[in-house]
């Protein structure tokens, strides 16, 4: 047993030895390094981009602007977290956008308040669920309530049905959510014959974009301020997002559930034979994906005032997983932080603010934004590169 | 002699433990330098900063007496040094001559076409000088670890290597398949490449180098022509003193108390009508060469893999379905035989590898919110109980461990669910002098606090060394079961090779008459 013992003084005495910590490269390029490893860095780039714009560009220091991207930010976030929960795991959520916009149709379809039956009198739903007085709910106090709960049933539904497709008949999760993605937007614009539905009652609206606090910087003595002169800043969306987060990030972070995720993300085989249920934490997150969709299409609704079929379309999906990956998570599995994401969205939103700012065409700016989730995959992979380099590959 | 390699003072940290410290050594032309040491000792860094894939905080090193700095293994590659690893690096789903071309494949024409022609000319000579006679359009996957690692080496002679370094080559390769690879160094060595030979099977490196280097916690100890050195000198270089045994001795004797229970346990062409009882206490031994099916029997009794037919039973209760949650649910642990791929989140943290098993018993309320000190706080003591040497098991990945430690990370993870059935597969492969012996220490304990441990293991000296009995694989079947005092390795191996009349075994002919 002395060999033991023998070790344990040896591992001891290393131990010990670790309060100089010797690092490779000169001062320079150590502090480079640092920068580019730090966890803030994402951050560090979006302010000092944004600072530079507005010096060349006096629109985007106007408080109202600043204001308006803040709002800009809210839905993207809830829809990147999803996101970025797949992403952990390993997988891929293409169709977050399509669940958008279906849940953003069934929502309106239960909540609205009058349909035009010129718009309307084609939709399959015509005279059952659709009627000239309005949806399922019109006029019921229960309307809002109901609406917001079956969008958020609808989205963590299809969740299940891609987490379900993925685990149960081992597909690649890129080909499922594109199939689901493609079928629910197909299904959405069919339901609405491709019209958006207004008439929303005004307690959903508040949900994408009522204020809790404002602000004014006008002249003081002034009986009536116009609206455009209120500064939203803390707003429903913003409450709503920022919870999600915070929640997000203590699943991440302090549950078994995240924990196992993370795991599954590194290596699905040695997390199995562990007993981690892959299964289902697998079809967990999905469902979880979905439901960030949902949440972000409440708010997406609520704010333009109608529920939009092709809601979350376009680029919204380069946006969402560009905004994951700046922040530095990994399409490879196993990395990832609700934070990180954070920054990212922070990032994309003022990156598109400065695009506008500079008043370059639409085609330009996804131009520039493809562009610029190259680079931010060029500086993942030279990040990791570099933490392999501190730790032996 | 020219000195072909030389290292003046490298040192290297990882964590802020060094790895290597202040190590000089040089290698001549035409020499084989044995570079032995226990797990952690620094080799596998030594050789990594040699082959370009870690860089040396401080010293230098010359090859040919030029300054050698090489950034990336490529650089290496092209110096003249070829690295054939533990894990062999070939492209599983491309052929051999692909492999051996992949990075510079002779073209042809106006268009730069590859000369497919010229490839499997080349080719062809290059297996034949490696003793090869496979041909050079079949794909890497279907051929054995020992034929992958002779493709490695005919790559290592493409390159027109000066210098190769074998990192663990005979770990995976049969009995006959390593006398093949020795052949072969000799060879080279008379062709005047320089090797360098890393391996824990010290009688191999005694017989096969010039010289012995031997490292102990990043330190070279010493550095003698291996007729100087035996073995039990080698042992104690690499421990610091001498030690007397390589086995603790077994503190109690098993009972009779069945534990585990499988019985007739059949899946078509991989194992037929398996039955034996692991009785509390017991240390069971399960030896059988590559391909017996003792590493599939270990995977179907834990639920990893399906059989067909058969039952377990486990404390006098059948397992419905076998899986590894209800196996983890009954209290049985599973060492897997490769770590990376099935033991391990390389890239995560200690204290999280560890806990990853017991996660559910951390967890608190219906949230599941885990109860980050207490979890913190056991892996520790299991790290500790285990004489993990790491850095902050919070913050340290896994990958940046050596392979023995990495293993008593498998082992803690384990542990910590305190289970009373261990099923091991090679737990001890690839781990050094030491380190084994502690491994050996920890299974004793277990085996006295009531638990039982079933070892696979391809070493039958160390099965012979541990277990209260061992039973034999052969061709899917148990082909013999012997008691402690029936233990000589003879006698096992002709079971294990089918090449005894066998007194007091069950044979099941069906299998026999196949062949």
């Amino acid at each position: 047993m002395s060999i033991l013992d023998d070790r344990l003084s040896s591992a001891h005495a290393l131990s010990q030895r670790q309060a100089t910590k010797p690092r490779s490269g000169s001062p320079i390029r150590r502090a480079i390094q640092d920068f580019l490893l730090s966890d803030y860095f994402v951050l560090y780039l979006t302010l000092f981009f944004f600072i530079t714009a507005a010096i060349f560009f006096p629109s985007l220091r106007n408080p109202g602007n600043i204001a308006n991207q803040l709002q800009n930010m809210w839905p993207l976030l809830a829809v990147a977290i999803g996101q970025t929960f797949v992403l952990i795991l390993g997988g891929i959520d293409l169709s977050v956008g399509a669940t958008m916009g279906i849940t953003s149709v069934v929502g309106a379809i239960v909540m609205a308040q009058t349909l035009d039956p010129s718009f309307f009198d084609r939709s399959p739903l015509w005279g059952t669920l659709m009627r000239p007085e309005g949806g399922v709910l019109a006029g019921s106090e229960w309307a809002v309530p109901v609406g917001v709960v079956v969008m958020l049933v609808t989205g963590t539904l299809i969740g299940f049905l891609n987490g379900y497709a993925i685990t149960r008949f081992n597909l690649a999760p890129f080909m499922v959510t594109l199939v689901t993605s493609t079928f629910f937007a197909a299904f959405a614009l069919w339901l609405t014959q491709s019209r958006n539905i207004s008439g929303l009652p005004e307690a959903f609206l508040n949900l994408g974009k009522g204020d809790i606090l404002s602000i004014y910087l006008g002249p003081k003595l002034t009986s009536d301020i116009a609206r455009r002169d209120i500064l939203s800043f803390i707003t429903y969306p913003f409450v709503i997002s920022v919870g999600l987060a915070f929640i997000s990030q203590f699943l991440l972070s302090r549950t078994v559930f995240g924990r196992q995720m993370f795991s599954i993300g590194t290596n699905r085989r040695a997390s199995e034979i562990s007993g981690v249920p892959g299964k289902s934490v697998i079809t967990r997150v999905y469902m979880f994906s979905g439901f960030c969709a949902a949440v972000a299409s409440i708010m997406y609704s609520g704010r333009i005032g109608f529920g939009q079929p092709s809601l979350g379309g376009g680029n919204l999906l380069l946006d969402v997983i560009g905004a994951a990956v700046i922040g530095g998570t990994s399409l490879f599995g196993g990395k990832g932080s609700v934070r990180g994401t954070f920054f990212g969205v922070a990032f994309f939103v003022l990156l598109s603010n400065i695009l506008n700012a500079m008043q370059l065409s639409p085609f330009v700016i996804d131009a520039v934004k493809g562009v610029i989730i190259l680079l931010a995959a060029l500086i993942d992979i030279t990040r990791t590169r570099l933490i392999n380099r501190e730790q032996r590959v | 002699m020219t000195s072909l390699l030389e290292l003046h003072n490298l040192t290297k940290a990882f964590f802020g433990i060094a790895a290597v410290k202040d190590v000089s050594l040089s290698i001549n032309a035409g020499e084989t330098l044995g570079l032995i040491g226990q797990n952690g000792a620094g080799k596998s860094t030594l050789v990594n900063i040699v082959g370009g894939v870690v860089h040396s905080d401080s010293g230098h090193m010359t090859l040919s007496e030029q300054p050698y700095t090489p950034r990336i293994p490529a650089d290496a590659q092209h110096a003249g040094v070829a690295f054939i690893h533990q894990e062999l690096n070939l492209f599983t789903n491309l052929t051999i001559a692909e492999n051996i071309f992949i990075s510079n494949f002779p073209r042809m024409g106006v268009l730069r076409t590859i000369d497919r022609a010229k490839i499997k000319a080349l080719t062809g000579e290059l297996l034949a000088s490696v003793g090869l006679d496979i041909p050079s359009d079949t794909y890497v996957e279907r051929i054995s670890p020992g034929e992958r690692q002779l493709v490695e080496i005919a790559k290592a002679l493409y390159q027109d290597a000066s210098l190769i370094i074998f990192d663990e080559p005979t770990t995976s390769l049969t009995a006959r398949e390593t006398e093949r690879l020795f052949a072969i160094m000799g060879q080279l060595r008379a062709q005047g490449k320089a090797i360098v030979y890393i391996s824990h099977i010290l009688g191999d490196v005694q017989k096969l180098s010039d010289q012995i280097a031997v490292m102990r916690d990043g330190e070279l100890v010493a550095c003698e022509p291996a007729s100087a050195l035996t073995i039990k000198r080698m042992i104690s270089l690499m421990v610091g003193r001498s030690i007397e045994q390589l086995y603790p001795k077994r503190t109690t004797s098993p009972t009779t108390d069945p534990l585990l229970t499988a019985k007739n346990i059949s899946a078509s062409g991989i194992v037929e009508d398996i039955s034996f009882t692991l009785h509390k206490g017991e240390v069971l031994g399960l030896f059988g060469l590559m391909g017996s099916g003792r590493t599939e029997l270990a995977r179907m009794i834990f639920g990893a893999d399906q059989f067909e037919s058969g039952e377990i039973v486990v404390e006098g209760e059948l397992v419905r379905k076998p899986s590894p949650r209800s196996s983890i649910h009954n209290k049985i642990a599973f060492v897997t035989e490769n770590r990376r791929e099935e033991g391990l989140l390389m890239s995560i943290d200690i204290a999280n590898n560890i806990s990853l098993v017991s996660l559910p018993e951390f967890a608190r309320s219906m949230l599941q919110v885990i109860d980050q000190r207490q979890m913190f706080d056991s892996a520790r003591e299991t790290a500790n109980t285990l004489q993990l040497k790491s850095g902050d098991i919070r913050q340290q990945p896994v990958k940046s461990l050596s392979g023995g430690n990495q293993q008593k990370v498998v082992i803690a993870k384990w542990l910590l669910s305190r289970p009373s059935i261990f099923i091991m597969d090679e737990p001890t492969r690839g781990i050094d002098v030491g380190a084994k012996y502690e491994i050996y220490t920890i299974i004793d304990r277990l085996a006295a606090e009531g638990s039982g441990v079933l070892i696979i293991s391809s070493e039958l000296e160390e099965l012979i060394g541990m277990c209260d009995r061992i039973l034999v694989m052969s061709r899917g079947e148990i082909y013999g079961e012997f008691t402690r005092e029936q233990f000589q390795d003879e006698r096992i191996l002709r079971a294990a090779f089918r090449e005894q009349d066998l007194p007091m075994m069950s044979v099941h002919d069906g299998q026999a008459k196949r062949d």
